[in-house]
């Protein structure tokens, strides 16, 4: 073998075994951070402020987001089905895609952008200026008192954000369907409550978004936790955020997905 | 931004939260009182169930009565056992028929109950003595293209 | 257990991935003194604070600190440990979002369990002693370098430590906030009868205010003793830090080849991969 493709291997072998270090380093982290939430639930004022920055601040673009993929569900969907007669059904349509499917997914990908983004942000600033040294210094524990608050928020933010896209979303459903193109008011609402199954369907879309929401936070935290003290540093980490928080929600909508609608 | 004013905040998110929850829950799903109900267990025999799935609905002149639970193999008759979960607000006779049909011409699979005129009702557990299996579209198409080359026959 | 001064040093080792970071380190800070720690960027200055306050393991020998030896201490005991210990940071370390009252506040709420009423005049009477009291409500964005130590100092007195640490205190300042720093660190530890350890190269300042002063120069200690002592010492490593000099132990060159030779020759380019 030839010394360059030798030192490919070698490289490619140091890539994996780093990045395999690096995730068992951030599953530590993760337990820590669950072993330590007892001040985050205690002092319930600190997830609280958490849970402002996180979910408040990011409803307009959700509830803005949530609107426009409705009401082009609503279009694309009624171009679709009027082919086949069967425009009645987009209620069931607009419904069924939100709730299992869009509704968490896309409501995901907005608060990792936005929230995780600022989280990540926000605790590598911390670690760059020393303020989390300052915190262990004074016998202060930065992960019980920073980490588990926001990734706690992460959490409870998530699920309540997608139910607020899916429910925006179907009403731009109905204002473009009902209102703009003319399908029966009757039809969309009682086709829709006869295909959209509470258990099946909401509750598993929920259940998405609370594994969303942790797969996030979870993300947010240990990038801005890890990263180098330097501006490069949390610049990187904040993209790494995005980047790598964005593929672990399609990858595990693939698999509640495939686990949840098995069969059907 | 003070405490006060962010707990406020807060409320209101959750609160929003909850509430679209119990839109989509209420409004866009089916989470009717039939659900939640009571239910007993009635079983039925099919040479062919077709397309019926589990949690199909059972209807009788239309109305949601109850949901289809179990569907297994019986190795022995080699037929369709299913289990009907009914509402246990309504009885239906021993006499009743169950057929399966199909809603609308192409759409969903569901379990029919036309009663009949037997006084006794059925018992939890019980098995219904009628039932009709689901047309199967093929066997339909081939039966009437027997039928119409034998009446061409017929005609010579 | 009296008579043990607040922070004892013995034979020091630390090695950070293999690479040697200090070795041999003896060092004792009695109870009121001032102590300094010297020497160039990189020296070991840093982690030394870092070993003493037990953010860092070391690899043989111990730090001793009231008698207790940090890395042996679990974490319960570590964070009691912390709590009697001050520490300022380079650039103060302050929480960004919170006020400079609540700033203050903030080791009170934490871990002296006392009333609001009480720890607001706590954190009055520390703002006061570092004249900072007007300028509760600001945020630290609003202050200055200067302010901002100031405040952080007021914050490592809050809970009335036995040691303060200062990492660089009189890094980028300007003159009059050099001068107040440097008088509020002698001030506050004879009011308080604590011990100071400052890390710094500022030469100046810290002459004018310390009692001992420990040279550090490649993870080992080169020089000690008093400000007159080190003023005074022929050591060329301390004489050439000490006045500046811009040559001398510490070369200027940073280590390179012949220059003649470096000049004269012809470059070895790389050549693209498709030539």
């Amino acid at each position: 073998m030839n010394p360059s493709a030798l030192d490919l291997l070698r490289r490619l072998g140091h890539f994996v075994t780093d990045r395999l270090w690096r995730l068992g380093f951030a599953s530590r982290f993760l337990m820590m951070t669950v072993l330590y939430s007892g001040a985050a639930f205690r002092r319930l004022h600190l997830t609280i402020r958490e849970i402002y920055f996180t979910g408040v601040l990011s409803l307009i673009i959700i509830l803005v987001s949530g609107l426009f993929v409705g009401m082009v569900l609503g279009l694309q969907g009624y171009d679709t089905l009027q082919r086949y007669g069967s425009s009645e059904a987009l209620g069931v349509l607009v419904a069924l895609s939100l709730v299992r499917e869009l509704g968490p997914v896309v409501a995901a990908l907005l608060f990792a952008s936005r929230a995780g983004s600022a989280i990540t942000a926000e605790i590598g600033l911390m670690k760059a200026t020393e303020q989390l040294s300052a915190m262990e210094m004074m016998a202060v524990n930065p992960i019980a008192r920073v980490i588990a608050p926001r990734f706690w928020a992460g959490v409870v933010s998530m699920p309540l954000l997608a139910a607020l896209f899916s429910a925006l979303g179907i009403f731009g459903g109905y204002l473009v369907g009902v209102q703009l193109i003319g399908v029966d008011a009757g039809s969309f609402w009682s086709q829709m409550q006869a295909a959209v199954d509470f258990r099946q369907d909401i509750m598993n879309g929920v259940i998405k978004s609370v594994v969303f929401g942790a797969i996030i936070s979870w993300i947010a935290v240990f990038e801005g936790y890890d990263c180098e003290p330097t501006a490069e540093g949390v610049s990187g980490a904040t993209t790494r955020t995005v980047v790598t928080s964005s593929l672990a929600i399609l990858a595990a909508d693939f698999m509640l997905t495939a686990f949840m609608f098995r069969g059907e | 931004m003070n405490r006060a004013a962010i707990d406020l905040w807060v409320g209101i998110f959750v609160a929003l939260g909850l509430g679209a929850l119990l839109f989509l829950a209420l409004k866009a799903g089916n989470l009717t009182a039939t659900d939640v109900g009571e239910t007993y267990v009635l079983q039925a025999r099919f040479d062919n169930i077709g397309g019926l799935k589990v949690r199909a609905p059972v209807k009788s002149a239309g109305v949601v009565v109850g949901r289809v639970g179990e569907i297994r193999f019986d190795a022995e008759t080699y037929t369709a056992l299913v289990s009907l979960h009914i509402d246990k607000r309504y009885q239906f006779p021993r006499d009743t028929f169950v057929t399966i049909n199909t809603s609308g011409l192409l759409g969903e699979q569901y379990v029919g109950f036309e009663p009949g005129g037997d006084p006794e009702m059925l018992k939890p557990g019980e098995m219904v003595k009628k039932t009709q299996s689901a047309m199967v579209l093929e066997k339909l198409i081939s039966q009437f293209m027997f039928s119409k080359a034998a009446e061409d026959e017929a005609k010579k | 257990m009296a008579d043990e001064p607040p922070v004892l040093i013995r034979d020091l080792n630390f090695a950070y991935d293999r690479r040697p970071v200090l070795t041999g380190i003896n060092m004792v800070i009695p109870r009121g003194a001032v102590v300094a720690i010297m020497g160039l960027s990189g020296c070991g200055k840093t982690t030394t604070l870092r070993l003493i306050g037990g953010q860092l393991k070391p690899t043989s020998g111990e730090v001793r600190v009231a008698g207790q030896v940090v890395h042996e201490l679990d974490d319960a005991g570590l964070y009691a440990l912390r709590r009697r210990m001050g520490m300022l940071f380079q650039f103060g370390a302050l929480f960004t979002d919170l006020s400079v009252f609540d700033n203050v506040a903030f080791p009170l709420r934490e871990h002296s369990g006392l009333p609001e009423e009480m720890i607001r005049d706590l954190v009055l009477m520390k703002l006061n002693a570092v004249g900072l009291r007007g300028a509760h409500h600001l945020m630290p964005a609003e202050l200055s370098g200067g302010m901002a130590r100031r405040v952080a100092l007021a914050r490592a007195i809050a809970l009335d430590p036995l040691l303060i640490m200062y990492d660089e205190p009189f890094a980028g300042l300007d003159p009059i906030s050099l001068s107040i720093i440097g008088a509020l660190i002698r001030k506050l530890n004879d009011a308080l009868g604590i011990s100071s350890i400052i890390v710094t190269h500022d030469i100046q300042e810290s002459l004018k205010i310390v009692d001992y002063i420990y040279f550090m120069a490649d993870g080992k200690v080169v020089a000690e003793g008093t400000a007159e002592d080190i003023r005074r010492s022929q050591e060329p490593f301390v004489h050439q830090f000490i006045w500046g000099e811009p040559d001398g132990p510490v070369n200027f060159h940073y280590p390179a080849r012949a220059y003649r030779e470096e000049l004269m020759e012809q470059p070895n380019r790389p050549r693209p991969w498709w030539t």
